[in-house]
């Protein structure tokens, strides 16, 4: 299986009321200076090989179905797979990152707490 | 004899859909005789004209009118719309209408961010199309709108092209309710046989229900045409 990442967004010209509304609504939140313009996502999960053939397939299926190319632009791009050995390393490193991160006085209020 | 029947009318149910049942009604009151379709269906029952109706088909999934566009039933719609047969859509019947490219343009997401619901004032633009043509040039009326996405957008040429040619056929008056580009409510084909707005002609025929009944020009506009033509 092969994981392919159509993104498709609202076209410049065209009002987004969606990204407006969020763009608002984080303004409101305090976090200040952010526009927002809201896409989808689609991932598409595919049976064999990736070729140039099946990318063009999934090119028109993005264009038949997944985007409104009136309205909206659409870009296909392929996921690299994560192999299980990497998925192993890579849990560990996440898990260690906020201890890192956090500083001395967090740590003892979180300690705090969980007692 | 019998009483005369009226032309035959298809209104498309897909699920989802909410003003079918209006639709039927209508045209039953406006002369014509209603004949129910499936989505699911691969031919339009010897119907005279079709009205893809009002609602929410596939849950508005994707967007609206995005996986209704390829229903069976479509694809006769299509074959017959190029053909020349009368085809309206109104509201949800609109959108699909223009994922279906038988419209140009598309509906997005009304400007106000809420969904809409009033008794909207409009002005006929084009009496040339096969469902205004019993209306007059300029004529003030209302109808129902009720609609959460209805802002008609298009590119700078297809606005262009739309006006010039005569294919606005109605327009929001005394304000524009959901941001739709030069105030459009309502479009034809080059040919003025397909029609789509995004008011409810079909709540506004009957004076238990609606303020006016200035919808039922819509129906009788095809019936008229329709009965011409045998």
């Amino acid at each position: 299986m092969a994981r392919v990442v159509v993104d498709v967004m609202p076209k410049p010209e065209i009002l987004d009321p969606q990204g407006k509304a969020v763009t608002g609504a984080l303004a409101r939140l305090g976090f200040a200076g952010i526009s927002v313009r809201q896409g989808k996502r689609f991932e598409l999960e595919l049976e064999g090989e990736i070729t140039e053939d099946r990318l063009a397939e999934v090119r028109r299926a993005a264009e038949t179905l997944l985007a409104n190319t009136v309205i909206e632009t659409f870009n296909v791009r392929v996921e690299e797979p994560t192999t299980p050995d990497e998925e192993k390393q890579a849990e560990p490193a996440e898990q260690a990152e906020p201890d890192e991160q956090t500083e001395p006085d967090e740590q003892t209020e979180l300690a705090t707490q969980a007692g | 004899m019998g009483p005369k029947v009226g032309p035959k009318i298809g209104v498309v149910t897909f699920p989802g859909s909410l003003d079918d049942q209006d639709a039927l009604r209508a045209i039953r009151l406006c002369g014509g005789e209603p004949i129910p379709l499936w989505h699911g269906n691969d031919n339009l029952d010897h119907v005279q004209a079709v009205i893809l109706p009002g609602g929410f088909s596939y849950g508005d999934y994707l967007r609206c009118g995005a996986i209704s566009r390829f229903a069976p039933v479509m694809t006769e719609v299509i074959k017959a719309a190029d053909s020349g047969m009368p085809v309206l859509g109104i509201c949800n019947g609109f959108q699909i209408l223009c994922e279906a490219h038988l419209l140009p343009g598309a509906l997005i997401r009304n400007d106000v961010r809420v969904f809409v619901c009033r008794d909207q004032d409009l002005r006929v633009e084009s009496v040339d199309t096969t469902w205004t043509s019993g209306f007059s040039n300029g004529q003030l009326i209302t109808l129902v709108l009720k609609s959460g996405e209805g802002g008609y957008v298009a590119d700078e040429e297809t606005l262009r092209r739309l006006e010039g040619e005569g294919q606005v056929i109605f327009r929001y008056v005394n304000g524009n309710p959901n941001g739709s580009y030069n105030d459009i409510a309502g479009i034809c084909n080059e040919r003025g046989n397909v029609v789509g707005l995004m008011p409810h002609p079909e709540h506004n025929v009957d004076s238990l229900t609606g303020p006016t009944q200035d919808g039922r020009a819509i129906f009788t506009s095809v019936c008229t045409f329709l009965a011409a033509k045998v």
